[in-house]
């Protein structure tokens, strides 16, 4: 809260800097705006930048900086037999309780006297650092109005040095996206390279089976459980494939029916519902499913015999098939549209009729797009997370029966990972190596399915 | 099928014609026909079915949870537990006191003979919501002058008694398959006949946060949490995405590097929510060690996955903006970039914030990432700022549905309802944003 | 093409030739040597030696594709916005160097205004789209310097009295050749000293070419003129000065007169009098 002010403050700073620099400008030109290289409204956000760049910069940098020095100096004054032979993650432990009884909650160790010591050191050393900041900051800050204010002359390009900086900052904006990619792998890598020198690569990839949970003690030695992912993966398949049953048929019907039969005030009113089947949050699926669909299931099969588990792999793999069918028919849709007429019109001409068209010649002509089409959805339903939380199962178990309870890749991700979690037990970390494998498998069926889908689209532009 | 050479055998001169009767196999072929049309049809009708299903489902599960039935109790504010030291009345005795206790009496006093057997007299005082001592403290203390007298206080009924005024649970069942006992539906008619009982509108489920109890859980802490986290998420992705659309689209040269950056725009928009998630919890709660549950890490995390969203909508914007608009401006000499803020992108600012929207809407119905990063977490207190212990709409779902109460149920389809309906505004908003503004050049 | 006599059936030389004064007095406003443009590998302009006179309309004329527009827009370096365009060669304006990278080319566009083929008035008003120029160069100083500059600027483009009740209305529900002198009078407005205009009528009805002609033959007091035409009849009429363009090379410039009625090179001949192009 406090740092939000002084960013605000900063803020206004530079807003009375914009102004200094444009009556400045003005000032120097002799009052004659006319004469300035250029408008002085950008001799103002020259001023302007200049106060707020470098001081919003070291901020930044103080923030991340200083939490660390303080810890270092607080744990330092502690007694020597405090932090003695401990383990990172009772240091870490320590640390926030510390931290706990500085910001003045609860705390364990709330009665002893070095914590309360180091507390309140915390607390003052928090303090001076603050204020240190804020003459630091605002110290730049005014270094950068005398700066600017200096400069400003009116043969100076104002508005060539401002549009650089814009130009700059909109290139890092622009690569936030790449940051994005290069965060999810280098996080995903580093922790499953650490979960892959306690489990072995080849146990996790190609083990029969997964039972991370059977670790008692955490100090136990060989305690670890099982870590063979072969179950996850086949528990994937088998909800996606019974997805993809559900979703490809009708999403690709529905498609058709759109593009070719239907008239505009049927699609008028068909599009917005399929719009509004895809804009449903997952998480209302998954409700759905456990809810409604899969006591539906398992009541079905008892009355014609069959014992149909409360979390089959039916249940949740129809629901994700659901899900999809508006992913399917859309992205099929635009592909179909993009058909020319002339190959229709093509057969009509020899006397086909409209279903024969389709077949012979819409569907053959759109199929690369209709597999792209196929392979986003897949790929969808691989990664696909709420539905199957709520409504699959959470044993591993290794079977194709679809009336039984599998679990997936990303049920288990989620399981591992909400609650508590130590990031030096295999538990935690196999979730990390689990994401790498899912985050791999979609990466690759999506640049194959853009690819195919970019190379059909350029052969009818 | 023109058919133009005909066999010259035949009496007439002319060429002979081919008669345009229909035959059997041209029959078969617009039975097919139809056949695949119905297909087709009965697919988008079964999408159509569906959504009713689902929505249906959800409504009949939910509408009952707007209200909830009250019963009017007895309750004697008496001297010697509110002042039992005589003399002017203490605030803080009035704090300390046992409320619980005057709310028993009550149930006590309606029915003597159920206070016998320990268990059914437990069963007795859950009749009323736990929190009704609490309601009675704050009555008490807004209103000192109340202490001695006696006063019909109305009160929440718990969760499996609202139930079965709700007319949920049958009575006809025995008693061992249903969830409340024969007694409590014996005290439940007696209250009913004297016409005590009575229903009012949920307000609480508007205005409070979680509760363990169903009767006193709401969505207000949840709807906070949501709006706090979608905050963070528009003012990361936002001016990111609009600026990198710009970029992207206006000054970015044609090489080896962009293509990189477009390819992996569009690969991002199809990395599984999930792995946002970790990343979220591998780089902002871990390495730069943002506060667990709070949503600022949340915002940030949906931010970085609405992010493609809203770069690929502004591109699309900014590219429908025609060329000769910006060649208009840089010939009266504008800088390219004043072509950028001065006209190309105030026209394309519908269509950007239609993307934006739809974005934000798929941000707020986010469950998965969110709990990675601990957002899942069991929250009472309405989160006061961004880095507060909070969850969101859809989490609380999540929670919710996994709650074995059976008004939990209700709670769960009644706060999807509301996230629903904040969905449908907000599309509601996009759509007319884009009539509205829909531009041909 | 062995036929020398030139026949110019439908085109009257109407344009007032300079005189024998103005000849001597002549002032080159930009002087091009030797430009060439390259788009990619194609070489779009080769060796294009050609001078712009001061307060003259030169006109460009030939076949479509030949580097008209292509040259015209070297003048405003407006070419620059083409990734794959190179342009090497010197162009001068009142002779400093266009080209020169301390030149900022924001300033050039500011003296060397342009007109489009397609008029292209900004989704505004009427008067946003005339005060936009002056607002970003600073030339006005307060509101009734620009309602001035506005209704002064309108007034040169002969498009006041039609649209002074209606300045707050926008510019795209004018008719397309009010739209086109809107549009010049958005570069007027900025007080250019050149103004380049790209086939100024292609998209207008005779009338409204006819009150364009007339316009540019006014601003030629003013301002210095370049246009871009596919019509013989319309560089007769408007322009002193021709140059013919073909393939990439500039064949042949000279008095529009000259040009007009006794064309040196075959080509010229053979395009004036509609033999190709
Ligand atoms: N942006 C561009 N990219 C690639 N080539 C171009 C580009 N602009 C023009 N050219 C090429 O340069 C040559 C000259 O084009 P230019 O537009 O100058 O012709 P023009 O004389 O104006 O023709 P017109 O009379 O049809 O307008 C043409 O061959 C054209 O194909
Ligand atoms: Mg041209």
């Amino acid at each position: 809260m406090q740092t939000f002010i002084v960013v605000l403050a900063l803020i206004g700073f530079a807003a009375i800097g914009y102004t200094m620099g444009r009556a400045r400008a003005v000032m120097t030109a002799g009052g004659v705006p006319k004469d300035l290289h250029s408008l002085p409204s950008y001799y103002g956000s020259y001023t302007a930048l200049w106060i707020g760049l470098p001081s919003l910069i070291l901020l930044a940098v103080w923030m991340i900086v200083q939490p660390q020095i303080i810890d270092g100096l607080v744990m330092g004054g502690l007694p020597s037999d405090m932090t003695a032979g401990l383990s990172d993650s009772q240091f870490g432990l320590l640390l926030n309780d510390i931290r706990n009884v500085a910001t003045g909650n609860i705390s364990s160790r709330g009665d002893d006297p070095a914590v309360a010591a180091a507390a309140t050191q915390l607390s003052s050393l928090r303090h001076t650092g603050f204020i240190l900041m804020v003459v630091a900051v605002f110290g730049v800050g005014a270094g950068g109005l005398a700066f600017a204010r200096n400069r400003i002359s009116p043969t100076l390009r104002a508005r060539n040095t401002v549009e650089k900086v814009i130009n700059v900052i909109l290139i890092i904006s622009s690569l936030i996206a790449i940051l994005t990619t290069v965060g999810i792998v280098l996080s995903l890598l580093f922790e499953s390279f650490v979960f892959f020198t306690k489990v072995p690569f080849y146990e996790f990839l190609f083990g029969l089976n997964w039972s991370p949970q059977t670790a008692l003690r955490a100090d136990q030695v060989g305690s670890s459980g099982a870590f063979g992912a072969i179950p996850l993966f086949v528990g994937t398949l088998l909800i996606t494939f019974i997805a993809m049953v559900v979703a490809a048929p009708i999403g690709l019907m529905s498609a058709i029916y759109m593009a070719e039969y239907a008239d505009p005030r049927f699609r008028a009113f068909a599009k917005p519902m399929l719009e509004v089947l895809a804009g449903i949050p997952t998480v209302v699926y998954g409700f759905f499913a456990a809810l409604t669909v899969a006591p539906f299931f398992r009541g079905a099969g008892e009355s014609i015999g069959l014992d149909v588990s409360s979390e089959s792999a039916l249940a949740a793999g129809v629901v994700m098939g659901i899900m999809i069918i508006p992913f399917v028919s859309s992205l099929s849709d635009d592909v179909i549209n993009a058909v020319p007429q002339s190959l229709r019109d093509g057969s009509y001409g020899l006397g086909a009729t409209k279903s024969e068209t389709i077949r012979s010649v819409v569907v053959p002509a759109a199929l690369p797009g209709i597999v792209g089409a196929l392979l986003l959805a897949i790929s969808r339903a691989i990664g696909e997370t709420m539905i199957v939380v709520m409504a699959a199962g959470l044993a591993a178990n290794l079977t194709i029966n679809p009336l039984e309870a599998v679990t997936t890749v990303t049920v288990q991700i989620v399981t591992l990972l909400v609650g508590d979690q130590e990031f030096d037990s295999a538990k935690t970390l196999s979730a990390f190596a689990l994401g790498l494998v899912l985050f791999f498998i979609t990466l690759a069926l999506n640049v194959i399915a853009l690819g195919v889908v970019r190379k059909y689209r350029e052969k009818y532009d | 099928m023109t058919d133009t050479t005909s066999s010259p055998q035949g009496e007439s001169a002319g060429p002979a014609r081919r008669p345009l009767t229909i035959s059997p196999h041209l029959a078969k072929r617009y039975a097919r026909e139809r056949l695949f049309r119905t297909l087709g049809l009965a697919s988008v009708a079964t999408a159509g079915l569906i959504l009713l299903v689902l929505v249906g489902s959800i409504v009949s599960k939910g509408y009952s949870a707007f209200w909830l039935h009250h019963v009017d109790l007895t309750i004697e504010f008496s001297v010697d537990e509110l002042n039992p030291d005589g003399g002017p009345i203490e605030m803080e005795t009035l704090q300390k006191a046992n409320y619980l206790g005057l709310v028993r009496d009550a149930l006590k006093r309606e029915f003597p003979d159920a206070a016998s057997d320990r268990r059914e007299r437990r069963k007795l005082y859950g009749l009323v919501s736990p929190n009704a001592d609490i309601m009675l403290r704050n009555m008490v203390l807004n209103d000192p002058s109340l202490v001695g007298t006696t006063q019909t206080v109305s009160f929440k009924m718990s969760d499996d008694m609202d139930t079965f005024a709700k007319g949920f649970i049958d009575r006809d069942l025995p008693e061992s398959d249903r969830r409340v006992t024969d007694a409590e539906i014996k005290w439940h008619d007696h209250f009913e006949a004297e016409g005590r009982v009575h229903v009012a509108f949920n307000i609480d489920f508007f205005t409070k946060g979680d509760s363990r109890e169903p009767e006193e859980a709401g969505i207000y802490g949840a709807l906070i949490g949501s709006i706090l986290t979608l905050t963070v998420t528009l003012l990361v992705s936002f001016p990111v995405g609009v600026m990198a659309a710009v970029y992207l689209e206006e000054f970015a040269p044609k090489n080896r590097f962009t293509d990189l950056i477009e390819v992996n725009i569009n690969n991002l928009a199809a990395v599984p929510s999930i792995v946002f998630g970790l990343l979220g919890l591998a780089v902002f709660l871990n390495f730069f060690g943002l506060p667990r549950s709070a949503p600022l890490a949340g915002g940030l995390v949906l931010a970085l996955m609405t992010l493609p969203t809203i770069i690929i909508a502004s591109r699309s914007a900014l590219k429908a903006v025609p060329p000769s608009i910006r060649e208009a401006a840089l010939g009266l000499g504008a800088s390219p970039l004043q072509v950028v803020t001065h006209h190309v992108l105030p026209l394309a600012m519908p269509g950007i914030l239609t993307g934006t929207i739809i974005g934000m809407a798929q941000a707020l119905g986010e469950t998965a990432p969110l709990l990675m990063i601990g957002m899942v977490a069991f929250i009472v207190d309405v989160p006061q700022g961004f880095t507060d212990p909070a969850t969101v709409l859809p989490v609380q779902v999540y929670i919710w549905a996994d709650s074995p109460e059976r008004a939990f149920v209700e709670k769960t389809s009644a706060a999807i309802m509301v996230l629903l309906g904040f969905l449908v505004l907000m599309n509601a908003i996009a759509v007319l944003l884009r009539k509205r503004f829909e531009r041909r050049w | 093409m062995t036929n020398t006599s030139v026949t110019t059936p439908d085109v009257d030389v109407a344009a007032k030739p300079p005189s024998v004064e103005q000849l001597a007095n002549r002032y080159t406003k930009i002087e091009s040597r030797d430009v060439n443009v390259y788009y990619g590998e194609k070489h779009a302009l080769k060796h294009v030696d050609l001078d712009v006179y001061q307060n003259e309309v030169t006109a460009l004329i030939g076949p479509s594709g030949c580097g008209k527009s292509t040259f015209l827009r070297c003048l405003n370096r407006m070419n620059d916005v083409i990734d794959i365009c190179r342009v090497t060669g010197r162009i001068a304006l009142d002779e400093h160097d266009i080209y020169d990278p301390s030149l900022d080319v924001v300033q050039l566009r500011a003296r060397v205004g342009m007109v489009f083929q397609k008029p292209n008035p900004f989704p505004k008003s009427i008067y946003d789209n005339i005060s936009y120029g002056p607002r970003i160069h600073g030339l006005a100083h307060g509101k009734a310097e620009l309602d001035e500059i506005v209704q002064k600027s309108l007034e040169r483009a002969g498009l006041w009295k039609e649209v002074s009740d209606r300045l707050d209305q926008p510019g795209t529900g004018l008719s397309g050749g009010q739209q086109q002198r809107l549009c010049i009078a958005r570069a007027i407005a900025v007080n250019p000293e050149v103004i380049l205009m790209d086939e100024p009528c292609s998209a207008l009805d005779p009338i409204a070419t006819a009150r364009i002609e007339e316009l540019i033959d006014e601003l030629r007091e003013n301002f210095t003129i370049v246009i871009v035409t596919h019509s013989m009849q319309q560089a007769a009429r408007v322009s002193q000065r021709t140059a013919f363009f073909h393939l990439g090379d500039l064949v042949e410039v000279g008095e529009t007169e000259a040009i007009f009625t006794n064309p040196e090179d075959s080509r010229t001949q053979g395009y004036i009098t509609g033999r190709f192009g």
